[in-house]
């Protein structure tokens, strides 16, 4: 259990690091956003996890039940979930602009043209 | 997920990368339910795998669906960064509190006090609904600025020559909890 207890943890950071790799090395805009929502959904999981407890339900009132899991991380989640839509709208918005702007949406492409700008 | 994201990774096409992510945000709402966060998970499905994808094919439907990348660069320095992050950040998972532990720390601050004293204090059943809209309201006012912002950016970029992306920023603002 000691070292079992630990796996949530394991697979949040793979899916971040991958998340991570994907923003870092990927050269398409359109992908990068989306490897930011991998990225933020590891997030996520990571604090739902920590908000679990044995035996617990969820969080909602009932008269026979006294163990329920950690509402506050769920709050703090719905919240990040619906903010990090809003980042992900404003970031395609920039995207299609630069589209517009460049006619590519690769990094290297958009390097070469500005390179070319005196 | 992991495979998921790995083929996240490998797939080029811009389609294909959108509806992976898609289903990845469904299959973190299934695990939100397995870990009792219920209204975590309705609003991971509506937005996170929903909303999401939607804005997503709007913004390939605006740019044209483009080709696929030029080449499929995997360059091994970010490859080379990301594993010692995920290396150094496991080796400081040792200390952390396990899984379903009730003694953890995060278990033992304010949750305790929701949990005995919501009910009587707010009066509604659901935990989450009390914590944000009344204990924590200042955050969800916050959360609201930002999603105004955002709409108002979103407009300010694109708002003069097409009007799609304008109509799905209306929609998440609309289903937002």
């Amino acid at each position: 259990m000691s070292v079992l207890g630990l796996f949530n943890y394991w697979i949040v950071i793979v899916l971040m690091m991958l998340g991570f790799y994907v923003v870092i090395a990927q050269g398409n805009l359109v992908k990068k956003i989306f490897g930011l929502n991998i990225f933020q959904v590891s997030v996520f999981l990571l604090y739902i996890s920590m908000a679990k407890v044995d035996g617990g339900t969820a969080p909602i009132l009932a008269p026979h039940i006294s163990l329920y899991s950690n509402p506050l991380p769920h709050v703090l989640i719905l919240t990040a979930i619906v903010v990090g839509v809003a980042t992900m709208a404003l970031g395609l918005a920039l995207v299609v602009r630069i589209k517009r702007a460049y006619g590519t949406i690769e990094e290297d492409e958009i390097a070469a043209i500005e390179g070319e700008l005196p | 997920m992991v495979v998921m994201a790995v083929a996240f990774i490998l797939v080029r096409d811009l389609f294909a990368v959108i509806m992976l992510s898609g289903i990845f945000s469904l299959t973190a709402a299934a695990l939100y339910v397995l870990m009792d966060a219920v209204d975590v998970a309705f609003t991971e499905a509506a937005v996170g795998a929903g909303i999401a994808t939607v804005l997503g094919l709007a913004t390939l439907g605006l740019i044209g669906a483009p080709a696929e990348k030029v080449a499929g660069r995997h360059p091994l320095g970010p490859l080379l960064l990301a594993v010692v992050t995920g290396v150094a950040l496991i080796a400081s998972t040792w200390n952390l509190p396990r899984y379903g532990d009730p003694a953890a720390p995060i278990n033992r601050h304010v949750a305790p006090y929701y949990i005995t004293e919501s009910g009587r204090e707010i009066g509604v059943p659901n935990i989450v609904t009390s914590v944000l809209s009344s204990y924590r309201g200042f955050d969800t006012l916050g959360e609201t600025t930002v999603i105004f912002t955002a709409a108002a950016g979103v407009l300010a970029l694109l708002g003069r020559r097409r009007r799609r992306p304008t109509a799905d920023q209306a929609a998440t603002d609309e289903r937002q909890p």
